[in-house]
């Protein structure tokens, strides 16, 4: 692999086999030693445009245990704030001899122009693009699923016919769509719901059912609910009357929470809105994942530095 | 054009002579841990653990597990993207204890020297030792095996073939002629 900037272009077999080598690396968080030398003298760069504190610090634990040298570029305070340019960056970085970059930006599709442009040799990783992709929280997102539904035989398993339901802003959800490009490649059954208002204009071509009841949604007995999180930064107009009838039409409250059958998992990709997307008690509960998920988001992302930034230079 | 070397007989018969070796050199199967490399080391680990199990029936079976040395090695970025295999330490760990790594073909050792490093990370053996089915030679460090199933002096343009019933359906080793870059010990 030489980047991963999103979730549909992956394949079935390599979707599979990063989860399979997140397992290993699962196996070494466990371990007194949790460091490998795989990445010894290797340089990853940590290039953040917009604001996150946990994926940059996962994605630093996640570089550090493979040995690498991490450097933190965040544009507040640099030279993004004086204006320089994506390319001028990107050639700073490749004249520091960057061999992983890792992007997070508010415009869609920037880790694509900077992967694709020639500014720069290294393997670059999306963290999050706009509205556009965020792979490796899917990726955590379908670890965590399998390890909970098959736990020590995880190993080569897909994630055929388990029902997800997501639930929330899809418009503005990044960890969404690339949850439903990676769910469908992994064989689940996808099933968005949404305020009409927060569903995107055109989703025919998307492998997932959408609709807007979500009670209607939870009656199914899904195997996974996913909340997202309610993006106030994104949200620019008014999507719903006010929070207070948000939490009461889309939220995972007690009463729905009490409804689902135990086996049902409760997902967030964090930052949670307790009270408004998801209630205290589901958050909290054995049933939710969320700290599962950020255990694993390491994990996840040392499998795909690794296939990222080892083999031959050069190799598709 | 492929060479049978070793029929399932003459494995059989050199797994059960390193077994043997094993246990006079450690004076018995206590604080013994067998560990094979993948993929077919592990196989082979596991059959070595058996036969000791059966030659010492009054002693505690010996542990058999994995040791994946994918994330150690020193070529990770000469080669295409390896896809590293899962690690399996018994319960006890290996503090302590006698390792005795177990892989099918040694050959230039830097697969061994990476368990070294793997080995390392998981603790402090006691000892460790060194059982390979095949000798192949061409050693590019200085590492030999302790107990060798057959000593095969082969051309680096020649491939050894290593096929285990558990894996490959049938037990036998066999050199092919092909001009492999980098054949035998993976």
């Amino acid at each position: 692999m030489r980047h991963l900037l999103s979730t549909r272009e992956l394949s079935r077999e390599q979707a599979i086999e990063l989860l399979d080598i997140a397992e290993d690396m699962a196996a070494v968080q466990e371990r007194e030693v949790k460091k490998l030398p795989t990445l010894r003298g290797k340089t990853v760069v940590n290039l953040f445009f917009e604001d996150s504190t946990r994926t940059r610090i996962s994605f630093e634990a996640a570089a550090k245990r493979l040995s690498a040298d991490v450097i933190n570029f965040s544009a507040k305070g640099s030279s993004v704030s004086k204006g320089e340019s994506l390319k001028d960056t990107a050639q700073t970085l490749q004249a520091m001899g960057a061999d992983g970059v890792v992007i997070r930006h508010h415009a869609s599709g920037a880790p694509y122009t900077l992967a694709t442009s020639g500014w720069i040799d290294a393997g670059v990783v999306n963290a999050g693009d706009g509205t556009h992709e965020h792979p490796t929280q899917a990726l955590l997102d379908a670890f965590t699923m399998r390890r909970r539904l098959h736990g020590a035989a995880s190993r080569g398993r897909a994630l055929d016919g388990v029902h997800v339901v997501i639930v929330g802003d899809v418009l503005h959800s990044r960890v969404a769509r690339s949850n439903v490009w990676l769910l469908a490649t992994l064989g689940a059954e996808v099933e968005l719901v949404a305020p009409p208002t927060l569903v995107p204009v055109d989703t025919t071509t998307w492998p997932a059912r959408v609709g807007y009841d979500l009670d209607a949604a939870l009656s199914g007995t899904p195997d996974v609910v996913m909340m997202l999180r309610i993006q106030a930064e994104r949200m620019h107009a008014a999507f719903f009357p006010n929070s207070r009838e948000y939490a009461r039409t889309w939220g995972l409250d007690d009463a729905r929470f009490d409804a689902l059958p135990p086996s049902t998992m409760v997902m967030h990709p964090g930052p949670m809105n307790r009270g408004l997307e998801i209630a205290a008690r589901a958050a909290d509960s054995p049933q939710s994942t969320v700290r599962e998920q950020v255990a694993n988001g390491v994990s996840v992302r040392m499998a795909a530095l690794y296939l990222l930034m080892s083999g031959e230079r050069g190799d598709a | 054009m492929a060479r049978a070397v070793l029929s399932q007989a003459d494995i059989s018969r050199a797994l059960t002579r390193i077994s043997h070796e094993i246990l006079e050199s450690n004076r018995g199967s206590s604080d013994l841990v067998i560990l094979g490399i993948p993929t077919r080391g592990v196989i082979l680990a596991r059959r070595i653990a058996e036969t000791i199990a059966r030659i010492e029936p009054d002693a505690a079976p010996p542990p058999a597990g994995a040791l994946d040395v994918t994330m150690y090695r020193d070529d990770l970025t000469r080669t295409r993207t390896r896809t590293p295999q899962p690690t399996e330490l018994p319960a006890g760990g290996i503090d302590g204890k006698t390792v005795v790594l177990v892989d099918d073909v040694l050959f230039s050792g830097r697969t061994i020297r990476a368990a070294f490093d793997a080995l390392n990370d998981l603790g402090r053996a006691r000892a460790v030792r060194l059982a390979v089915l095949v000798d192949r030679g061409h050693r590019e460090f200085p590492i030999r095996a302790d107990f060798v199933g057959k000593n095969l002096p082969s051309s680096t343009r020649e491939r050894i073939n290593v096929r285990l019933a558990e894996i490959d359906g049938d037990d036998a080793v066999a050199i092919d002629d092909t001009v492999a870059a980098e054949g035998g010990e993976a």
